[in-house]
């Protein structure tokens, strides 16, 4: 069970490993002559305006909370994705592919619903112009 | 039972998962700016959906993965961001002394000592299968009526978040805040 985690652990390791390389070597070998000019910020090459800590627009909150909803839809999808195949035949299931004739909808319409009832959601706060940003 | 031999892979992996756990959470409680309390969230939300997926809870670790880093903490950034000053509030409310908190959480350290001490715990071996696909199995098999009933309490409490979330920006229009440079976007047109 943990082996089949090793690929994934590999390519995490990696990535913390490449991040770390580079942030290291950009530490060690850059050469670190400050001025004044280096060090103070600046909005692609203009002066700066005000302070950066402003107050987001509220509508990046609301969008998140919609996310959220939509976000735990997708996690109810993988159980079903995984047992889609066995649950959409009656017959025997031969290298992947249904006895000819014994398909069933059973896995489509269970998750059709499951989604209908969410796309009348999405609609609902479309409708309200929830997730229009103007 | 001597020391080396405790070090296996298994061990490994597990203290560095609970490490990376630990070290979040001291980093969400100590952190002196709250921006970066929120992202120590993630390292703990992150250590622990290893430690599911360690023990061979699949399905569970890959939703904390997707709901709770991919979905709460962003929630919770965005709360932080959202805040104008958040550094500066003055918290009026009144704060434990040091000592009753410190008593506080040793009590609770030795409460949570004695119950891992003292448990009969049963050792079993991991389960092999992958718990997705029989999660899956009884979603549409034994208990598809309750499946389905969970995509409505989610559009439920979407519509009701939106609800809250409205009627709490109409009730109550945002005062021009002092310091703040940039024109409040977005909290009047909404409606």
């Amino acid at each position: 069970m943990l082996q089949s985690y090793l690929p994934a652990s590999v390519a995490i390791l990696f990535g913390l490993a490449f991040a770390g390389l580079f942030l290291a070597g950009a530490i060690l070998l850059g050469p670190k002559r400050d001025s004044a000019v280096k060090l103070s910020p600046f909005e692609c090459g203009s002066e700066p305006i005000g302070s950066p800590r402003v107050r987001f627009s509220v509508k990046f909150y609301q969008v998140a909370i919609l996310f959220l909803v939509f976000d735990i839809e997708s996690a109810f999808m993988y159980p079903w994705a995984t047992v889609f195949r066995d649950i959409s035949c009656t017959g025997a299931i031969v290298r992947g592919i249904c006895t000819a004739g014994r398909t069933s909808y059973v896995g489509f319409v269970s998750m059709g619903t499951f989604i209908a009832v969410l796309v009348i959601a999405l609609a609902y706060v479309w409708k309200k112009k929830a997730i229009g940003w103007d | 039972m001597d020391f080396i031999s405790m070090i296996t892979p298994e061990a490994l992996v597990f203290f560095g998962l609970a490490t990376l756990a630990v070290a979040g959470a001291l980093g969400v409680a100590l952190a002196s700016n709250i921006l970066y309390s929120g992202f120590a969230l993630m390292a703990t939300l992150g250590g622990v959906a290893g430690l599911y997926l360690f023990i061979g809870l699949d399905f569970l670790g890959i939703a904390q993965l997707l709901i709770y880093v991919g979905g709460i903490l962003v929630l919770i950034l965005f709360a932080v961001l959202l805040t104008n000053r958040i550094g500066a509030v003055n918290v009026t409310n009144v704060s434990a002394p040091r000592a009753l908190g410190g008593a506080g959480a040793l009590g609770l350290l030795g409460l949570l000592t004695h119950v891992a001490v003292k448990t009969d715990w049963v050792l079993t071996t991991p389960v092999s299968t992958p718990t997705t696909a029989r999660i899956g199995d009884a979603f549409l098999r034994e208990y598809l009526l309750p499946f389905e009933v969970a995509s409505i309490v989610l559009l439920m409490s979407l519509v009701g978040a939106m609800v809250i979330a409205r009627r709490a920006v109409r009730d109550r229009p945002l005062p021009p805040v002092q310091g703040a440079t940039a024109p409040v976007d977005g909290a009047e047109r909404l409606l």
